[in-house]
């Protein structure tokens, strides 16, 4: 990801808004490149704002300090975890983050327990059976191809919001954030807010720690466990895993499962957290491909902020030379990944606008405009304005649309009988005793319909062609493949080629347009 | 271990297993006990102007994570074989798994086959169950030869037509699986001479019904009482008791047109059936034979039904 905008701050502003040494400090990307345009010539663009120490710098193409010339003060080349506490925010974003967690949760935890019709689950991925109940759908591996769809779906979907909106996802959708959001209510709820939660961590272990750690840590593994069960509930019939899980009778792999996921839950919504954005997740690293000046990113407006500083509520701040940031460190200390947004944009940054929520306070209160730290994109803070319809848009827009509407008229369209045609590999052709040239085919009949029916199966392509079957009604089962053995007889006096391209056409006698055809080769002596 | 012929090759394994091991523990600790600059510092590279390297910390599970992968190296090495030298705790071999599927399945589908073992192989041909079970283990032992419709193919009888090289009988028909037949033909070119075997094959067309050259075939009539009808029969009928076959029923193991009848006469021919008995097992056997017979007495076994 880029943060040009933020190349011009090389002059300050660290220290006055870095987070002192026991703090969490996370070196940003932007800050550094700080540093690398700030010893790069410069562009009419780079072009200092009000630094006067920036002039002083270098202007010819400088070679970077490197580690052997760097300070003598050395650390460790791994860096403990610090815990981040992110203190509680309340206001719009915040609002619309809990609507979010309802909406996904309740869908995650709920839809399970849904059923379609008597018996039906609807929505399970029937791995044994090989089906998956999509409400009144069942798809079967055939189908996997709009499987592929959906996904390709997925993330144009993700490329699309993302160019518009920047990281919306992971601030309000990612599960990451969704279930920490659970996790940090939890946590909030049992240790208090993030004073408490730091005295608790600091404070020797005595009855009232150990009582609350148990307290949290149990929650915790409850609701994990409720997660992993709904999972398995996904791919086995919840309502009789639950009976099964009561009984104590789930069955290994299903106990594997509940306790497998359940854990990855605990692990990663309890204690990774911000760590899965920052160091494992690589939506985080590609977005910068995705952004653009008109995109919308969470930022601080530093010409109207800077400089910051402490004042009362009263003093005028341009009488004090002061910008409208008072410098509480809230925005900080409000941030799930522990960064300092007024640095700029940073990989860091999940967009969940916490520190937006909580600086708007803070200006209520101040009785200043709200929107120092606001939504808004590069070319807005530049004073230009910004384009929703740009050509990555409309790109992005157009080919959703295309592929959504293909999806759901082919998934209109589909016909739930499927054939697979294989030819016998034991021989090329047979002559038969009459002399016929007769080749043998065994055909795979699936019916993926949701009632019997009695199909009728014929071949074409070859002049006289004739097709023998022991098989005189082929019936089958919703659900059911059967395969039957299939002999072709040509003449061989009108086949004129080795091979030759039939083709089988099996169609439902009892319902009209439910046809499949399917092309398989004929082989014979040639021109004899 | 079997696989070398020495132990050189196992310590070979073994020392540079240990060396690894010994080399990526070194590396790990010695990085663990590294340093970097307090202030986070570029290592000199810049692509698209602004886009720069620096030396970060790692975060510290990320230490934690090579010890642990390490670790599991050496336990997965202690249980299983894999280390050149030892053969692990669990004593796991792919032999030993296989069986152990193959026993499982014994176990479970060993009772399906069971079933019909005792009953008599008509009754199970006419069972539709066992049909189906017997058509799948043809479908997964017989069709590579007897083709998925049974109809076979030039060298492979036909096994839906009626006609029997051995007989026809069940009992029969579950011999034939179980121990397997040989079919010799012998080569008759050098004895009979190109216009003995020519007319010999006329004369043996005839037998089906085809149209020939009388006088050939006249001919070759007085050879084939001489030297065929031993194996053949005076008629031409066969003899399933030696696996000769009926040359009067125009149906044609190796093809019937002239040329393949001159190729059998003079080339002789030599047809195998493989013995199944040990490798199926008599249970499998029974409802394979019973299969088999059910595809030519279709309308028997329904009624016996």
């Amino acid at each position: 990801m880029t943060g040009k905008r933020n190349s011009g701050k090389d002059g300050d502003p660290g220290d006055s808004g870095r987070p002192d040494k026991d703090k969490l400090y996370v070196p940003s990307l932007v800050e550094a490149q700080a540093e690398v345009s700030a010893k790069r010539p410069r562009t009419d663009r780079d072009a200092p704002k009000t630094e006067p120490s920036a002039g002083s710098r270098p202007h010819g193409g400088q070679r970077l300090a490197t580690l052997a010339e760097a300070d003598a003060t050395t650390e460790a080349l791994y860096a403990r975890h610090k815990k981040v506490y992110p203190r509680q925010v309340h206001g719009f974003f915040a609002d619309l983050r809990v609507l979010m967690v309802a909406l996904t949760l309740g869908t995650f935890y709920g839809l399970p327990w849904l059923n379609w019709g008597a018996d039906r689950q609807a929505f399970l991925i029937d791995l044994p059976g090989r089906k998956f109940n999509f409400f009144f759908w069942t798809f079967w591996p055939q189908d996997l191809f709009y499987l592929a769809v959906i996904l390709i779906l997925s993330a144009l979907l993700l490329f699309f919001f993302t160019a518009i909106f920047g990281r919306v996802w992971c601030g309000f959708t990612c599960p990451q954030t969704v279930w920490t959001e659970v996790f940090l209510w939890i946590e909030r709820k049992i240790d208090g807010d993030r004073m408490k939660q730091m005295k608790l961590a600091r404070q020797p272990w005595n009855g009232e720690k150990v009582a609350r750690r148990t307290a949290k840590y149990g929650a915790w593994v409850l609701f994990s466990l409720w997660t992993g069960f709904t999972f398995v509930g996904f791919f086995t019939p919840i309502r009789e895993l639950a009976q099964a899980a009561f009984a104590f009778q789930l069955s290994a792999w299903e106990t594997f499962w509940i306790f497998f996921y359940g854990f990855a839950t605990f692990g990663n919504a309890g204690f990774l957290r911000e760590q899965v954005c920052l160091y494992m997740c690589p939506y985080a690293r590609f977005q910068g491909a995705m952004f653009d000046p008109n995109t919308l990113i969470i930022s601080y407006d530093e010409k109207r902020g800077e400089p910051r500083g402490a004042r009362g509520r009263v003093v005028d701040p341009k009488s004090q030379n002061l910008g409208d940031c008072i410098d509480c460190t809230l925005c900080v200390q409000v941030c799930p990944t522990g960064i300092d947004i007024r640095k700029g944009l940073q990989y860091q940054c999940i967009a969940c606008a916490a520190c937006v929520d909580v600086c708007d306070t803070v200006m209520d209160k101040m009785g200043y405009p709200r929107g120092l730290i606001r939504y808004t994109t590069e070319n807005a803070l530049e004073g230009k304005p910004s384009r929703i319809l740009r050509p990555r848009v409309l790109v992005y827009g157009s080919l959703l649309a295309a592929i959504a509407v293909a999806l759901v008229v082919s998934v209109l369209l589909r016909v739930p009988l499927d054939v697979d045609v294989v030819r016998d590999r034991n021989s090329l052709y047979r002559e038969t005793n009459e002399g016929w040239i007769e080749n043998v085919y065994t055909l795979r009949v699936l019916n993926m319909d949701d009632r019997p029916h009695r199909y009728r199966v014929s071949a074409t392509g070859i002049d006289g062609l004739t097709l023998l079957t022991d098989v005189e009604r082929l019936a089958i089962e919703t659900g059911q493949v059967r395969e039957i053995a299939v002999r072709l007889q040509a003449d061989p006096a009108v086949l004129t080629e080795r091979s030759t391209r039939v083709t089988f056409r099996v169609e439902a006698e009892d319902s009209p347009g439910l046809i499949a055809t399917e092309e398989a080769r004929f082989l014979g002596p040639g021109r004899l | 271990m079997a696989d070398f012929t020495s132990g050189f090759w196992n310590w070979y394994i073994f020392i540079l297993l240990v060396l690894s091991f010994a080399f990526c523990f070194a590396l790990i600790i010695w990085m663990s006990r590294g340093k970097r600059p307090a202030k986070v510092e570029t290592m000199g590279h810049v692509w698209d102007g602004d886009l720069a390297e620096y030396n970060n910390p790692l975060p510290m599970w990320w230490l934690y994570m090579f010890y642990i992968t390490l670790v599991f190296g050496i336990v997965y090495l202690l249980l299983y074989p894999g280390s050149g030298v030892y053969g692990g705790l669990l004593k796991w071999s792919g032999v030993g798994q296989w069986q152990k599927e193959v026993d499982r399945a014994e176990a479970k589908f060993g009772p399906l086959y069971d079933k019909y073992r005792g009953q008599d192989l008509k009754a199970v041909a006419a069972d539709d169950e066992a049909n189906r079970m017997g058509r799948r283990l043809y479908m997964t032992y017989c069709t590579s030869c007897h083709g998925s419709d049974a109809g076979g193919g030039p060298g492979y009888p036909n096994l839906r037509d009626g006609d029997w090289l051995y007989g026809g009988q069940p009992e029969q028909i579950k011999t034939t699986i179980a121990a397997g037949r040989l079919g010799v033909m012998p080569a008759w070119g050098a004895m009979l001479g190109v216009d003995g075997v020519l007319n010999v094959s006329e004369y043996v067309l005839s037998l089906s019904g085809r149209k020939v050259n009388a006088d050939a075939a006249a001919a070759g009539k007085e050879k084939f009482q001489q030297i065929c009808a031993a194996c053949h029969g005076a008629d031409g009928k066969g003899n399933q008791a030696l696996g000769a076959p009926n040359l009067t029923d125009n149906v044609w193991l190796y093809g019937g047109s002239q040329q393949a009848v001159i190729k059998t006469i003079t080339e002789g021919r030599n047809g195998r059936m493989p013995a199944h008995g040990e490798f199926l097992g008599e249970a499998k056997v029974h409802l394979l034979a019973a299969y088999v017979y059910s595809l030519s007495n279709q309308p028997e076994a329904k009624a016996a039904k």
